[in-house]
């Protein structure tokens, strides 16, 4: 898992995972790119994370993984993310196609439910919560 | 004691109580007004493992975490 301040550089971390995995017989790689859409006048979206609980969801699903032969990768950026650049990124390597193609569904849709990281539109330099966008995740309510 | 932190967009400074139990903390922060449209939205990490039980003890130092609805990616 790897965070960075800022926008991603999707080429360099898809192209440097391809590599690692060079040797590895994997016969399936996808990749997935999020890119922040120009939309309602926004200049920006902005990221927090709580890190300790990503890890340790990212670790599960790394385990879910290991279990089906494959293996899930994922970077996310912190902080401000300009529009028509990058702010995730994720992938599956797979032995076979069929493996990775639904893991890549059901860790992309996990992500965005239960993964810790807050997301907020920039407009005219002000960071306002995505509320009406976010996912109360699994178990929330506990204390109402 | 313990200490409650509260994360993301909630923007409230962390607070410190005796509690037992995860429901202390519930009864605790169902008085604080600036919760009231957080709480039924919220998850709950303890010490950073996510926990679904109100009746999980706590002890002296564990660090609760109150984890808004998200949206990443």
């Amino acid at each position: 898992m790897e965070l960075y301040n800022g926008p991603l550089d999707a080429k360099e971390i898809f192209g440097r995972w391809l590599d690692e995995q060079a040797e590895s017989n994997y016969g399936a790689y996808i990749p997935f790119v999020g890119t922040i859409r120009a939309e309602d006048d926004i200049e920006a979206l902005s990221f927090d994370i709580y890190e300790p609980v990503l890890k340790a969801w990212f670790d599960a699903w790394q385990e879910k993984a290991k279990a089906l032969g494959a293996v899930v990768k994922m970077a996310h950026s912190v902080g401000d993310v300009p529009v028509h650049t990058s702010s995730y990124v994720s992938a599956v390597f797979s032995p076979k196609r069929r493996v990775a193609l639904e893991l890549i569904d059901a860790f992309v849709e996990d992500f965005k439910a239960n993964a810790p990281i807050w997301k907020y539109d920039v407009k005219n330099g002000e960071r306002i919560y995505a509320a009406d966008r976010s996912t109360a995740m699994n178990g929330a309510g506990l204390l109402a | 004691m313990i200490k409650v932190e509260f994360l993301g967009p909630i923007g409230k400074a962390p607070l410190e109580m005796d509690a037992n139990t995860l429901a202390d903390v519930a009864s605790k922060l169902k008085e604080d007004s600036t919760l009231s449209h957080w709480l039924d939205k919220c998850a709950v990490a303890l010490n950073d493992t996510m926990v679904n039980d109100l009746n999980t003890a706590l002890k002296d130092g564990d660090r609760v975490s109150i984890l808004p609805p998200v949206c990443g990616g």
